[in-house]
């Protein structure tokens, strides 16, 4: 019955990744959104924005992350919403992202010097067009190396959802070696797919530091 | 003090009948540190103002309040007709009529200076890039360096940045220009090119308020020198009666220092 690791199997897993890089991707792209809306409130003049965008952090940063992708897929069986191990996965890191991201570009849009933003309001500018204009484009040049950075941590992250049934990477690599038996192949092959995926965009990130820091040099 | 009162509302009105500037009675605190006290200062139109003092004495933060970088506790300030502490579209108006440079400069370090100059009118005028170019051209021959535009601020020296940084503000077409130690962050070589052009703007009729520690400047140009200590404006006078008889003996003193 113990099926031999072969061109097969190892191809079962490489198609897998697609699975990590589509949930990785929206979480991602989700946690863009909600990451720049928690960074704004946190640098807000409203109060309860900020307190907001405070408390959601803490609850994010200080649980982990398989307890969160727990919550979500739980949580919303008991809401009535059928266990979807997708949805409960991608909702969860994204909201995991949304903090991580929000409280990074916190720190960037905080390193923007405060004249900026007194210039831009000198001028005569309003919020709007003085955070999109002046100070984010800015914080983006300071964001890009972090924000890399997370998201590599984010696509090794994904490998939790398998523990919710979502079958990707790490998952495929468990079915596969139930049947192969061959633990230091299959989940090698796994690990070496990760690196494939998370390495380039470290590169990718140092290129496009220099590139900025080249452009908007003080 | 009643000297000062006096010499401090008088009108010196060039152009319509309200002043550039009225502030009455204004009080500001950091925590329990009073910033301002009680300051009362009227600018006519067209007046060149320069304030002086030690610093920590509250200058800056009273040009601050002008265009709400700051805002003030008790008190009243009204700038071209617009009463400040009414909020809301006031403060928008007036930060559109008043143009500020700041010692730091604060050009926009990710834009080309044309850029830096086209932002503000283009965003909060809403006028198109071709008109607002233009007048950028215009007023960045006025600072003379025009064959500067397209280059990042990073490029430039510290004189030229500054001049840039007047360029911008007078794109927006304003009434009163506010400096704040303009030339503080100056190599001392490039001094004198940021304050030409403002003897310059001086001489056009521009409603001026500078805080400046050039006391050469403040003879040359200024109708009023105001000196501010802890908070609180001491003395308003002419340059001659400033610097040859100061009345306040904080003044002196403060005169002593700096010549």
């Amino acid at each position: 019955m113990i099926r031999v690791f072969g061109w097969n199997e190892f191809l079962v897993i490489v198609v897998a990744a697609q699975w990590t890089i589509a949930l990785s991707a929206i979480a991602f792209a989700g946690g863009s959104i909600g990451g720049l809306l928690i960074a704004l409130m946190r640098v807000s003049d409203v109060r309860a924005f900020r307190l907001f965008a405070t408390g959601f952090i803490r609850v994010f940063q200080g649980t982990p992350l398989l307890m969160q992708l727990f919550l979500v897929f739980f949580g919303m069986n008991i809401s009535g919403f059928a266990i979807n191990p997708w949805i409960a996965a991608t909702i969860a890191l994204a909201l995991h992202a949304s903090a991580f991201l929000g409280e990074i570009w916190r720190g960037c849009i905080e390193a923007v010097p405060k004249g900026q933003r007194e210039a831009a309001t000198a001028l005569g500018l309003r919020y709007y067009h003085s955070m999109r204009q002046v100070v984010l484009p800015q914080a983006i040049r300071i964001a890009v190396a972090p924000t890399v950075g997370f998201l590599v941590q984010l696509i090794k992250g994904t490998s939790l959802a398998s523990i919710i049934g979502f079958t990707e990477l790490t998952r495929q690599g468990q079915i596969i070696n139930n049947a192969t038996f061959s633990p230091f192949l299959v989940f090698g092959t796994v690990a070496a797919i990760y690196f494939l995926l998370c390495w380039p965009l470290s590169l990718v990130a140092r290129r496009m530091e220099t590139r900025f820091s080249r452009a908007t040099a003080r | 003090m009643n000297m000062v009162s006096e010499i401090a509302s008088a009108p010196r009105s060039r152009g319509a009948s309200d002043p550039a500037v009225r502030m009455e009675d204004v009080n500001k605190w950091y925590g329990s540190f009073h910033a301002l006290e009680n300051v009362n200062l009227t600018v006519g139109r067209g007046e060149r103002i320069v304030i002086c003092g030690p610093s920590g004495s509250g200058k800056s933060t009273m040009i601050r309040c002008i265009n709400q970088l700051e805002t003030i506790h008790s008190g009243r300030i009204v700038v071209d007709g617009h009463d400040l502490t009414a909020g809301g579209k006031n403060v928008d108006l007036i930060r559109q009529e008043t143009g500020m440079v700041f010692q730091q400069f604060n050009l926009f370090p990710h834009m080309t200076v044309l850029d830096n100059c086209t932002l503000a009118p283009m965003k909060v005028r809403g006028i198109t890039k071709a008109e607002a170019e233009e007048t950028a051209m215009k007023f960045l021959r006025r600072v003379r360096i025009p064959e500067q535009a397209a280059k990042y601020p990073a490029q430039l020296s510290g004189g030229q940045q500054q001049r840039v940084a007047i360029a911008r503000a007078l794109c927006m077409n304003p009434k009163i220009m506010l400096f704040d130690e303009p030339t503080s962050a100056l190599d001392p070589e490039m001094v004198k090119e940021v304050l030409d052009t403002m003897v310059d703007l001086a001489n056009e009729g521009m409603t001026m308020l500078c805080v400046t520690h050039e006391m050469g400047f403040a003879r040359s140009v200024a109708d009023r020198v105001v000196f501010m200590d802890r908070g609180e404006i001491l003395e308003v006078a002419t340059p001659d009666a400033f610097f040859d008889a100061p009345q306040h003996e904080r003044t002196r003193f403060f005169l002593g220092q700096i010549s």
